[in-house]
């Protein structure tokens, strides 16, 4: 079953929680990843941010429930590396 | 874990933390500046009057706060977090009813409005509680109990300005100098307003 290694999202948050805080929750859902967030534009409300995530299997849909739920949506997969181990 | 309180909702009722503050300090003052009030005035005829009619409109006043404190925050917040979500929801294009963020607009208002009507009221029942304790014979003040409740409301009104003091990171002495010169203010005006009306 192929694994997800790496994702580059773009994704459209509230100010509250802010960078920290959504990072350090979203690194609270998974086991094993690293997460790289970049603040790339701020408007009065909202604000774009790139979020960088490696792991040795990174469950997509656990991380864009946890988005979701924090008022964030995913404006777009921007990068994805995955690794394919054939079925037995 | 770097937040202790990093669950998603939790995130979120962190923003009503500043808020509970503010309407503490507002409620609570306000409570006890009306029992204050209240104590002076009945102090002042401290002769005639009987301490259960004494307590029963203290009672009354003190419930009358606690329902004001509760409904007028709870109905403020919910029109300003519900106006909120809404811009917030027109400025991301999605609906947040399912989210932290919109369980946290639900959950603030019924946060903020319980200690803005708990303040008041809590703070009113234990400047009250010197009334109760004469009343019931449990305790034997050497002054009268309307006086030993003003100096409660006092004490409380001190605390309060230290509270301020602390949170505004100033000095704690005199943000609780302050409040208790307003408090006195307050008495000399009741005072000055009963001996001008001819009462005491």
């Amino acid at each position: 079953m192929a694994k997800i290694r790496r994702l580059v999202l773009d994704i459209l948050k509230p100010h509250q929680p802010n960078a920290v805080e959504f990072a350090c929750y979203l690194a609270d859902l998974t086991e094993d990843a690293r997460f790289k967030l970049t603040v790339t534009a701020v408007d009065k409300k909202t604000e774009n941010i790139m979020l960088e995530v490696e792991g040795s299997d990174l469950q997509f849909d656990i991380l864009s429930d946890g988005i979701r739920k924090q008022g964030a949506s995913i404006h777009s997969i921007d990068e994805v590396d995955v690794d394919g181990s054939p079925a037995p | 874990m770097l937040f202790a309180n990093n669950s998603g909702l939790a995130l979120h009722l962190n923003q009503a933390r500043s808020i509970a503050r503010r309407y503490l300090i507002t409620n609570g003052f306000d409570g006890a500046l009306t029992m204050l009030g209240l104590m002076v005035g009945f102090q002042m005829s401290a002769d005639t009057i009987d301490l259960s009619i004494a307590i029963n409109g203290c009672l009354g006043a003190a419930v009358a706060l606690l329902v004001s404190g509760l409904s007028s925050a709870y109905l403020s917040e919910t029109a300003e977090r519900t106006k909120e979500l809404h811009e917030l929801e027109g400025a991301l294009l999605i609906d947040l009813e399912g989210t932290h963020y919109g369980a946290a607009s639900r959950a603030i208002p019924v946060l903020v409005a319980l200690v803005n009507g708990l303040s008041p009221f809590v703070i009113s029942l234990l400047i009250i509680a010197p009334l109760w304790l004469v009343e019931r014979d449990l305790v034997l003040f050497p002054f009268s109990p309307f006086s030993v409740a003003i100096s409660t409301a006092l004490v409380l009104i001190f605390f309060l300005g230290v509270f301020l003091g602390r949170i505004s990171n100033r000095f704690w002495l005199w943000m609780a100098i302050r409040t208790l010169l307003i408090a006195m203010i307050t008495v000399a005006m009741i005072v000055l307003l009963e001996i001008g009306l001819g009462r005491p």
